[in-house]
């Protein structure tokens, strides 16, 4: 399948060699540093998740629940304090986990392919509404309401997947 | 198993996997949104709290100046004059009766709404009987939930008319089953402060018991110089407005401070500090306290036993001996009785410049007298929670301490309070919870940076003392805005700040690169370039990340540091300023503006050529720029001086602004386009804000 070659290519990213490990320390700090609100090199953890994704990582929600159980042992629901993350250990994370790379566009459409039974080229709103809030790790109203306000062609109320993809690569630089 | 259930589970294990890589994908995206908007509300943030700082330096500077601000008179003077005011009849605003009822509020609101203004002899009596309500008032009024089951808490407002319009909407008007209180801060920076004051004011004479004030740091006359206030008055209400802003701070000095609800819940507009009492704030005289940014605990934090009210107490820095002369005038000036002050004639103010610049220039540091009760004012109306433990002095600001959760911990300890409500930061959401759920920061000013930068929210606070929270957002589209567009917006309007500060210091960051580049190639590498930067405007902002957005980079990864500025410049329209003056003059702008308002004693909005001169000098030696008599005296003659010998400064200040050399038409027009120019209200419920 599709996907399955997807996940193979993924596995060749690695960090190897000193100097792409500095370069990468030095994303990983700068990233931190946007959360780092009073500047004394914390961030409150509830933030990882927004940081490590900032980094152009996809972990989906369960990656990082596991990623962040593993940096401190209390379980993710019930942290309220803040935790002092170093450098080297999100990045031994991110070296552990080659398959976080982003996501190609190309893989992209085929994931809303496979959602597209009718190989119509398009998702009506209701379809897209129900794959993403029902399958998955589900989707917040929020989020829905998010992406929809970006994804629906309002004079057709469907969503040309093929556009919609093409435009928020273009956002995106 | 048969085929049919294997093609099925087939395909959903496909769909699963299919979702789930389009949500990854998704919130990915939205992460590096987040990233950017964070950033984005750091630069303003930051550049905002460097400009209090620079405030609070400013006024500390002018504890020295006697001001001509305590001509308000005796009452009786004030009222013989407000009655003399006539109201013609082409006014067609809200004619106010006193004792104000219901239909004076209904009709303040109303006006408002059309962008009526309110005649100044309304509000001169306005601010009359507010005055002589809030007086009775004690320092911390105790609140109770009993009777009217449910308290709405709001927190700053700063002009932003259309905020406070939009709570009534989703709340309620104030009444005796629907009490507020506000948490200072409803002046500055927007543009219908003064409107706000007066519908604040107008439902505390309705309703003295159900509608409830504290005093924030902007309800301060010298903060208001610098942030708009000051000028919107003199702009809407021209040759009152002298007298308007005299009776104002003296109602600012008798807002309570601080309010507590049913003995449990502590409010207050800034936070608190270790030295926190409110015993002894119940106390003192509040009204002695008139410019709490003008004492600012900057530079010394004091640590005693309580002194008996009304005996000051003077602290000098460190190192600092002090002379019988200045100690004398401190005593003089810092001493603010109601029974005025002479006025100076042109020869003595010339004389106290003169000194005063002479003793600045003799000493090393500046020396401050701080009331001990000062103090807790400031602390009271400046402070900002952390998260770690420990009370350091507030160095984002410059005035009030950062204060952590132990401190918090012990004040609530000590007077068994159950929870700490304040305001005086912006955020994203509008409140914030933090301190383990003691300390609820709650900011009702929606877009206070620019357009979508963030919600405002307000708070319901029962018998139960939980709080629930309310969120909302002014908007001026009309159709709703993806997340995409609206942060386009904010870090766009945030990037140009940035630029014109970079731009302001331009000569001093070039020095700087400069030692890094000592064979002149005009490159360094990013790590140099952002402790230049840091060191130079002493802004803490992740530079290395917002370098692409201000600076171009070279092939091989370097900066090419003169690219923030090629493409900026300082217009000075048609005034013929020397090139080494122009830059400093855009820069200081504000504090000048400043510096000159104080000077203009009857806010005629001109001063004469040695008011001028001597304006330069104080502007020296506060900021030890080194400007020679020539120069000044070059500039004074460059300006179009009319007849008598006299300049409108102000405009003469507000003609420098950066421009941007190669008006980027493109830029301008998408930027625009994300711009419906269709002003109103984003009902909720419908988009979702």
């Amino acid at each position: 399948m599709a996907l399955a070659a997807a996940y193979v290519i993924q596995q060749e990213w690695a960090l190897e060699g000193s100097r792409e490990q500095r370069v990468a320390g030095k994303k990983i700090t700068d990233a931190f540093e946007v959360f780092d609100h009073e500047c004394n090199k914390t961030v409150d953890v509830r933030e990882i998740g927004t940081i490590i994704r900032s980094l152009g990582c996809c972990p989906s929600e369960g990656e990082l629940h596991d990623m962040l159980a593993e940096v401190s042992s209390l379980p993710f629901v019930i942290f309220s304090s803040i935790l002092k993350f170093t450098k080297a250990l999100i990045f031994s994370l991110l070296c552990r986990r080659p398959e976080y790379r982003p996501i190609p566009e190309d893989v992209l459409l085929r994931a809303f392919e496979v959602l597209d039974v009718n190989k119509c080229g398009h998702l009506t709103k209701e379809e897209l509404v129900k794959y993403m809030t029902e399958e998955g790790e589900p989707f917040t109203q929020e989020e829905m309401e998010e992406m929809l306000s970006a994804a629906v062609d309002p004079e057709t109320n469907t969503v040309r997947y093929k556009d919609y993809i093409t435009m928020m690569v273009v956002d995106e630089n | 198993v048969c085929l049919l259930c294997q093609t099925w589970h087939f395909f959903c294990f496909h769909t699963i996997k299919a979702a789930i890589l389009i949500q990854r994908w998704y919130r990915c995206y939205m992460a590096r949104l987040e990233m950017r908007r964070q950033y984005a509300l750091s630069i303003f943030q930051s550049i905002e709290y460097a400009e209090e700082q620079a405030q609070l330096q400013l006024s500390s500077f002018f504890t020295f100046i006697p001001s001509d601000f305590n001509t308000a008179g005796s009452d009786v003077q004030l009222l013989e004059y407000e009655q003399t005011i006539e109201v013609p009849d082409s006014y067609h605003g809200p004619r106010l009766s006193f004792p104000l009822t219901v239909a004076d509020t209904n009709s303040l609101l109303h006006a408002f709404k059309r962008q009526q203004q309110l005649h100044a002899r309304y509000v001169l009596q306005l601010l009359h009987e507010t005055k002589k309500v809030l007086k009775q008032m004690p320092n911390i009024i105790h609140l109770s939930t009993s009777y009217s089951k449910e308290i709405t808490i709001c927190g700053d407002l700063h002009g932003k008319l259309d905020d406070l319009l939009l709570i009534f909407y989703k709340n309620g008007l104030p009444s005796e089953e629907n009490p507020y209180l506000f948490n200072g801060d409803f002046v500055d920076r927007g543009k219908n402060s003064i409107e706000i004051l007066i519908i604040l004011f107008a439902f505390l004479l309705v309703y003295p018991n159900h509608l409830h004030l504290n005093r924030g740091n902007h309800e301060d006359h010298i903060m208001n110089l610098r942030y708009g206030f000051t000028k919107e008055i003199t702009k809407k209400y021209r040759s009152h407005s002298k007298k308007i802003l005299n009776l104002l701070q003296d109602v600012y000095s008798w807002l309570p401070l601080a309010a507590i609800i049913d003995n449990k819940v502590l409010i207050v507009h800034g936070g608190i500090s270790d030295a926190t009492d409110l015993d002894f704030l119940n106390l003192f005289k509040r009204n002695k306290v008139r410019e709490p940014s003008s004492s600012s605990s900057y530079g010394r934090r004091y640590k005693g036993d309580l002194l008996d009210v009304g005996e000051p107490m003077w602290l000098l820095h460190d190192g600092v001996n002090s002379s019988p002369l200045l100690e004398a005038q401190y005593l003089e000036s810092s001493v603010r009785m109601p029974s005025v002050p002479p006025e100076l004639t042109a020869k003595e103010w010339k004389q106290v410049c003169e000194t005063n610049t002479e003793l600045l220039q003799n000493k090393t540091k500046k020396p401050t007298c701080i009331y001990k009760w000062n103090l807790f004012v400031v602390d009271i109306l400046w402070s900002d929670p952390k998260n770690q433990n420990g009370c350091t002095p507030n160095k984002f600001r410059g005035g009030g301490c950062c204060f952590g959760p132990d401190v918090t911990a012990r004040l609530l300890k000590r007077y068994n309070l159950k929870m700490l409500i304040r305001s005086h930061e912006c955020k994203q959401e509008g409140y914030e919870i933090s301190h383990d759920g003691k300390v609820i920061t709650i900011f009702s000013a929606s877009n206070y940076y620019e357009n979508g930068s963030n919600r405002g929210a307000y708070l319901k606070l029962n018998p139960d003392l939980v709080p629930r929270f309310v969120q909302y957002q002014v908007s001026k589209y009309t159709r709703q805005q993806t997340l995409h567009q609206r942060v386009s917006v904010v870090e766009w309007s945030a990037l140009k700040s940035l630029r014109e500060k970079l731009y302001s210091r331009r000569s001093e960051l070039i020095a700087a690169f400069r030692q890094y580049d000592p064979n002149d190639t005009g490159r360094i590498s990013t790590s140099e370039w952002a402790s230049a930067v840091e060191s130079v405007l002493n802004l803490a902002l992740p530079w290395r990340t917002l370098r692409s957005r201000l600076v171009q980079l070279a092939q091989d990864g370097s900066v090419e540091y003169l690219s923030s500025f090629s493409d900026l410049e300082i217009d000075s329209r048609e005034h013929m300023v020397q090139p080494a003056l122009v830059e400093t003059l855009y820069r200081f702008r504000t504090d000048l503006e400043i510096i000159f308002n104080i000077i203009d004693k009857d806010h005629s909005g001109l001063i004469s050529i040695e008011e001028f001169r001597q304006t330069w000098k104080l502007f020296n030696s506060h900021l030890k720029i080194d400007i020679d008599d020539e120069s000044i005296d070059n500039l004074a003659h460059s300006i179009d001086f009319n007849k008598d010998g006299s300049i409108d400064f102000n405009e003469f200040l507000e003609a420098f602004h950066v421009v941007n050399k190669f008006e980027n038409k493109a830029e301008h027009c998408r930027i625009s386009n994300l711009l419906d120019s269709c002003p109103c209200f984003s009902i909720p419920g419908l988009s979702g804000t």
